[in-house]
């Protein structure tokens, strides 16, 4: 593997089952993916944009194939090592945000840190950074049903960035989004992605996601069928 | 992170208020039925115990064998030494001794001539001793009718029915004619100071009540008794420890050769009452028992639905990077705080819930009145009874059902592939 690749796929096959016969959702996915890629998978609903987005997190166990993320391979690692694997280098947007309703916002981004024992002092320092970044200073106290829908995904993108993952996966980010939010999570994280060099997989069919990507993998039916690199965004800075 | 989990709990009062409330609801109900459960069939056997049983009663060997007879001529001698060695070797129980007496009631008119007659089934009891619990276990002051409780050896209380029966006033003299221990002819005058009623049907039709002092007088039984009865100081009787004792006193006590020497019974060694108190154990059984297992249900399938309601959060957790023994753990040791708070104050509220129905009762006496025609013997105020069990019943389905809920449902977080419990997040 070379030093900048973070993800490599060989021979990916997904099967669920289904009664007594098999629904495959992904096959013959072969992938690469290196350092710093802002990239989506994009395709219609039932594609397996988001069956591989889970494979990618350690979240979904491949059936066959070979995975590897960070330079390890998935398919040998216990639960725990892929656990600590996503405590450490990972972060995940949701489509619904996912805040933990009874905490507040410093409270939502602080809690990849607890998990990762950082200190407390380090952790105030870390997540009012990371609350900065995505503009919601003033709202650090708020709780989740206090905020906007785009709040609560720039509060959701401050967790997913507050212990500098090298790779957030993100899974339909603006769907519950209008156009104007869609646009400023797009900008914050296409920025992100600029300032701390971590890779974005997005999984998408939304096109205002699309005119921010470098990297487009179109999949249907389970299969990538087309893999196209962007070298001029249409939204990009 | 046991800080932070901690805050979210405390803030999320679904997760915390909620369940410690209907835990604390459900314990104080468990503990409650089953002390007035408990209380109630002690009441049952309680009064069976102060007319009939005591709790233990000691008599000769012969007299056990034709008690039916009230045969005094059989009684307990050197009754003070028995009760003396009897307190001092079984201080567990307190000991009064009894004579239990039949006859014939004169009443005479102002020429001294029959007015009426009937017979009587009369009780002597220690009424007048400092240290005495008669009146107070045969509930005397409450069950006055008329008139006041007897002050000399020769003051008697009779039944409201016997004195309607027979036209007798406060006041008046009336003879007993019966026969001593010594089985002589015997008349003995006493004075009607107060009528009582039992309100317990037929069972005090043709009663009287005269203090000890009086009885021996009558019978000529000096230090005499026809039995010596014996009753735990809370008043609940426990057949496993009567038996016990009784077994233990007659092995050491009791010569089998000798007709005369002492022999102890268990309440349930009455008649038919081993059949009761064997009832009574199973009727609490299964009535405890099913009741247990319905809150059980209850609350595991609360333990359960807290923890399916939590599957989006597992999901997020475990995404973040928290193992699933971290987040195992969490939700079991969340569930056995919420278990333990709501039981230890559920067990509070249950047990002084019981201890005040211990103490002050439920009365039914109206509708116990109604059925006066009744033979049935039946307690018109139903008593809770505070019993060692009571203390630490309640966290089976406070904290066990609770925490068993908790684990079945917490075992997804094994048995599903995460990205399952991740779609729980998302809908």
């Amino acid at each position: 593997m070379e030093k900048d690749t973070v993800i490599r796929i060989k021979g990916l096959l997904k099967q669920f089952p289904i009664g007594g016969q098999f629904f495959t959702a992904l096959k013959n996915v072969d992938l690469d993916l290196n350092e710093g890629e802002f990239t989506g998978l994009v395709g219609p609903s039932g594609s397996g944009k988001t069956t591989l987005l889970n494979i990618i997190g350690g979240l979904d166990s491949p059936t066959e194939g070979q995975v590897s993320v960070l330079g390890q391979a998935l398919n040998d690692t216990s639960h725990a090592e892929r656990a600590r694997l996503r405590r450490k280098h990972m972060g995940f947007i949701f489509q619904s945000y996912n805040l933990l309703p009874v905490y507040t916002v410093f409270e939502n981004v602080e809690l990849p840190l607890i998990l990762n024992k950082v200190d407390k002092n380090e952790r105030r320092s870390m997540v009012a950074q990371a609350v900065e970044s995505v503009g919601l200073r003033d709202k650090m106290d708020s709780r989740p049903n206090m905020l906007s829908g785009g709040e609560c995904q720039r509060t959701a993108i401050a967790r997913a960035i507050v212990h500098q993952p090298a790779l957030v996966l993100a899974d339909e980010p603006t769907a519950n989004l209008d156009a104007e939010n869609s646009h400023h999570i797009m900008k914050i994280l296409s920025n992100l992605n600029k300032e701390l060099s971590t890779s974005f997989i997005f999984a998408t069919h939304d096109e205002k996601i699309m005119a921010y990507l470098r990297r487009i993998i179109h999949l249907g039916d389970g299969e990538i069928t087309k893999d196209e690199i962007i070298d001029n965004p249409k939204a990009h800075d | 992170m046991i800080k932070f989990l901690a805050k979210g709990l405390f803030r999320d009062r679904s997760r915390s208020l909620f369940p410690v409330l209907v835990i604390t609801l459900t314990v104080t109900l468990v503990i409650f039925s089953i002390g007035f459960m408990q209380g109630t069939m002690n009441s049952l056997l309680l009064d069976t115990a102060v007319i009939l049983t005591g709790h233990e009663k000691v008599v000769t060997r012969a007299y056990s064998e034709e008690s039916q007879l009230m045969p005094n001529d059989l009684a307990l001698m050197d009754v003070d030494q028995l009760i003396e060695d009897l307190e001092q070797e079984y201080p567990d129980f307190f000991w009064t001794p009894r004579i239990t007496f039949a006859g014939l009631l004169d009443v005479p008119d102002q020429n001294g001539e029959t007015k009426a007659q009937g017979p009587v089934i009369a009780f002597g009891i220690d009424l007048f001793s400092s240290e005495s619990r008669q009146v107070e276990i045969w509930e005397l002051e409450r069950l006055l009718v008329s008139g006041n409780l007897p002050g000399n050896n020769n003051d008697a209380l009779i039944s409201s029915k016997m004195a309607d029966q027979l036209n007798i006033g406060i006041g008046e003299n009336v003879t007993f004619i019966g026969s001593t221990m010594d089985n002589a002819f015997t008349t003995y005058n006493f004075k009607v100071s107060g009528t009582f009623n039992l309100r317990k049907g037929q069972t005090d039709k043709q009663m009287m009540l005269v203090d000890l002092s009086g009885a021996r007088l009558a019978l000529d039984m000096d230090n005499a008794a026809s039995a010596i009865f014996g009753f735990t100081h809370s008043l609940y009787y426990d057949d496993e420890t009567a038996v016990a004792l009784r077994t233990k006193y007659n092995r050491i006590n009791s010569d089998s050769l000798d007709i005369f020497s002492p022999f102890m019974l268990a309440l349930r060694d009455g008649n038919q009452m081993g059949t009761m108190v064997d009832v009574s154990d199973a009727m609490m059984a299964i009535m405890g028992g099913i009741f247990l297992v319905i809150v059980m249900i209850v609350l595991w399938n609360m333990g359960l639905m807290n923890g399916l309601r939590r599957y989006g959060e597992i999901g997020l957790r475990l995404a973040m990077g928290e193992s699933k023994g971290q987040v195992y753990r969490s939700m079991i040791s969340e569930a056995i705080i919420i278990g333990l708070a709501g039981t230890v104050v559920g067990t509070g509220i249950g047990i002084g819930l019981t201890y005040y129905v211990q103490e002050n009762g439920i009365d039914y006496t109206k509708g116990i009145e109604a059925l006066s025609n009744s033979s049935m013997v039946m307690p018109n105020i139903f008593y809770a009874q505070v019993t060692p069990d009571l203390f630490y019943i309640g966290f089976l389905p406070g904290v066990l059902a609770t925490v068993l809920g908790t684990m079945l449902a917490g075992l997804a977080i094994y048995r599903r592939e995460m990205s399952q419990l991740f779609k729980e997040l998302e809908t």
